[in-house]
């Protein structure tokens, strides 16, 4: 399980699995600093991510990529987010926009059924950034030990559609902002 | 509630499955944990109480049919959601069968089992306030007690305390203000309906018509006037108890339809045409002497047998004066609580003036008298002075017979005058309503 962070991490590592969107990468790493308040360090990851592959499901598997992105970083009290464009499930649920460690130092946002094609609509990429934005910070702030939050506006609510997603803000609520500001 | 006060266990074999569900549940704020197979599973519920219980169907060396038997055995309350690996009707509807709140297939929509939790939990929470306000009701209902340790009032409580227990129809007879109205609110309190209302309707209070519309309801337009539909006392009293006060006074026609309610708990509103079902219990009351309304062919003899099927009769004050002292403190503690007074207690003098009245109002007078005293009094005890002006100068009101009507009947008189003949004005003075009131001068003429 998730391993406790005991101090504030020096860097977020913002890995690139597959083949993101450059134009999303340089969006969400400047989000990712001005929102943590913390440095991010850009790197593409080591690992070929079609060990985490079910052919069955034809899916990629979040945990197993989650391991792999805990091996990336070499400082412990480092956090790393990795960014993908493919399709990711845990093994109890048909599908996951991302997932994280609860108060640990991986998490990982996929924008694979971000996009509005997935759902046979036209194409709006300013969409797709803002939900991935919304989606990593999300991840992120479980990182950080922040729960699903009851209010609707706020990044922290638990999205199940990208409906769900599109509803609430890219920021936290003032309760959750105390929360990360005492972790 | 917060969900981190809900204790959610998973149990399944798989370890990704349980992982995975862990993480997704903590991340909602619940309480959660995991067991891998049976025992573990009943040594956690043995040890402590969740409030769900997500449950693989398939479980080695037992069924997970079979194990949320033995979760039920533990506790009847948890809420249990079968995960199945296979859309199985048989199964599902086993499991349903067998108490299972719902069930999900794996691989689970993640909008599916948020939704799912979502409304266990909710119906979680409604079962915890269901039982609070219960509770709550129980204690508020409790509250309400006939006061007095005479034995007529002993005998009272026995008789409650039989009667209320079933659901046959209760007669309360008794002077107005012996408590009638109570003993009909404990017998509600202390029976099986007492989570539905006691609808009470005064009978001696509306004309044969209004009657009728007060009890049946009316649908829109049945008359002048009926500009909506409106639910009458009988539907209102659904589930509960419908106590007819001053039943003496329903006209012969409303006995006639009251009868076929009480017989077929049936009826249709004014000016309906569709037959609506009701169950409730109905507790009547009256300070009439019906055997004679009987004979003078004002009162239904079937009616009559209809609803005396259990009676008892309430005391007057007169003969159970040792109640009175109990009676006032109760009184006292009361209204100096409502009114936020300090009163100690009743000074020697004021009790023997109290124990000295005959109290034709009964118990309300009692409690009118005491209400007053505190309201006037300058100090922290009840003198003479501030009981009501009759109570002191009671050995001077006219002379009048001995018995019981004559004595009345000069008391009554002797109000009527100091109030300048309102009715109202003297109706408070004795602690009786106005058609009791009416009903008396009509007696003594």
């Amino acid at each position: 399980m998730a391993e406790k962070v005991t101090s504030m991490p020096s860097t977020i590592h913002l890995a690139l699995i597959h083949h993101p969107n450059p134009e999303a990468v340089e969006f969400i790493s400047s989000r990712i600093s001005h929102v943590f308040k913390i440095p991010v360090k850009l790197q593409h990851a080591s690992f070929d991510p079609r060990i985490a592959f079910d052919s069955r499901r034809q899916q990629y598997d979040s945990t197993v990529l989650l391991a792999e992105l805990l091996k990336e970083i070499q400082n412990k009290e480092d956090k790393i987010i990795g960014l993908t464009d493919v399709d990711l499930f845990i093994p109890v649920l048909t599908f996951v926009f991302g997932e994280a460690q609860l108060n640990g130092n991986a998490a990982i946002a996929s924008y694979y059924r971000l996009r509005n094609a997935f759902y046979g609509l036209p194409d709006n990429p300013d969409l797709v950034l803002h939900r991935l934005e919304k989606e990593v910070i999300h991840e992120m702030g479980h990182t950080f030990n922040l729960i699903h939050c009851p209010n609707y506006r706020c990044v922290m609510q638990a999205s199940t559609s990208v409906d769900e997603i599109d509803l609430k803000t890219g920021n936290f609520c003032p309760t959750c902002l105390e929360k990360i500001r005492q972790e | 509630m917060k969900n981190e006060e809900f204790g959610i266990l998973i149990v399944d074999d798989e370890p990704a499955v349980r992982d995975a569900l862990q993480s997704w549940f903590q991340k909602d704020g619940y309480c959660t944990e995991t067991a891998s197979d049976v025992i573990d599973a009943l040594k956690k519920l043995s040890v402590k109480s969740y409030d769900i219980v997500l449950l693989d169907i398939k479980m080695p060396n037992i069924s997970g049919i079979e194990l949320q038997k033995r979760i039920k055995e533990v506790d009847a309350d948890i809420v249990i959601i079968m995960i199945t690996a296979y859309a199985s009707v048989e199964t599902a509807v086993e499991a349903l069968k067998e108490g299972a709140f719902d069930y999900v297939t794996k691989p689970i929509d993640p909008d599916d089992l948020s939704k799912l939790v979502r409304r266990a939990i909710e119906q979680l929470k409604l079962k915890k306030e269901n039982i609070q306000l219960r509770r709550q009701i129980d204690e508020f209902i409790m509250s309400e007690d006939l006061v007095g340790e005479s034995p007529q009032i002993k005998k009272i409580l026995e008789l409650i305390n039989t009667v209320s227990k079933t659901d046959v129809t209760v007669l309360i007879r008794g002077e107005s203000g012996t408590g009638k109205e109570l003993v009909a609110r404990l017998i509600h309190a202390n029976s099986s309906r007492k989570y539905f209302s006691l609808v009470p309707v005064n009978c001696g209070a509306l004309p044969e018509t209004l009657l009728e519309s007060e009890l049946f309801g009316h649908e829109k337009g049945a008359f002048t006037g009926a500009a909506y539909m409106r639910k009458g006392k009988l539907e209102m009293a659904n589930g509960g108890i419908l106590f007819l006060d001053e039943v003496g006074m329903i006209s012969i026609k409303t006995q006639v339809d009251l009868l076929r309610v009480l017989e077929t708990k049936k009826f249709m509103r004014l000016g309906g045409h569709k037959e609506i079902s009701v169950d409730f219990r109905v507790v009547c009351a009256t300070n009439q002497n019906l055997e004679r309304l009987m004979k003078e062919g004002t009162f239904r003899e079937d009616f009559y047998y209809r609803i005396n099927v259990f009676q008892i009769d309430t005391p007057p004050l007169r003969e159970r004066q040792a109640d009175i002292p109990l009676l006032a403190k109760h009184f006292v503690d009361k209204y100096a609580r409502e009114i936020n007074k300090k009163i100690d207690n009743i000074s020697s003098e004021a009790m023997d003036v109290l124990m000295k009245h005959d109290w034709p109002g009964n118990v309300r007078e009692l409690e009118n008298a005491i209400e007053r005293a505190i309201v006037v009094t300058k100090g922290s005890v009840i003198k003479p002075d501030d009981l009501p002006l009759q109570m002191n100068q009671q050995k001077s009101a006219p002379a009048a017979g001995d018995s019981l009507e004559a004595q009345e009947k000069a008391h009554i008189l002797y109000v009527l005058h100091q109030a300048g003949w309102n009715i109202t004005k003297a109706a408070k003075t004795l602690g009786i309503d106005r058609v009791t009131l009416y009903n008396k001068i009509k007696k003594y003429g």
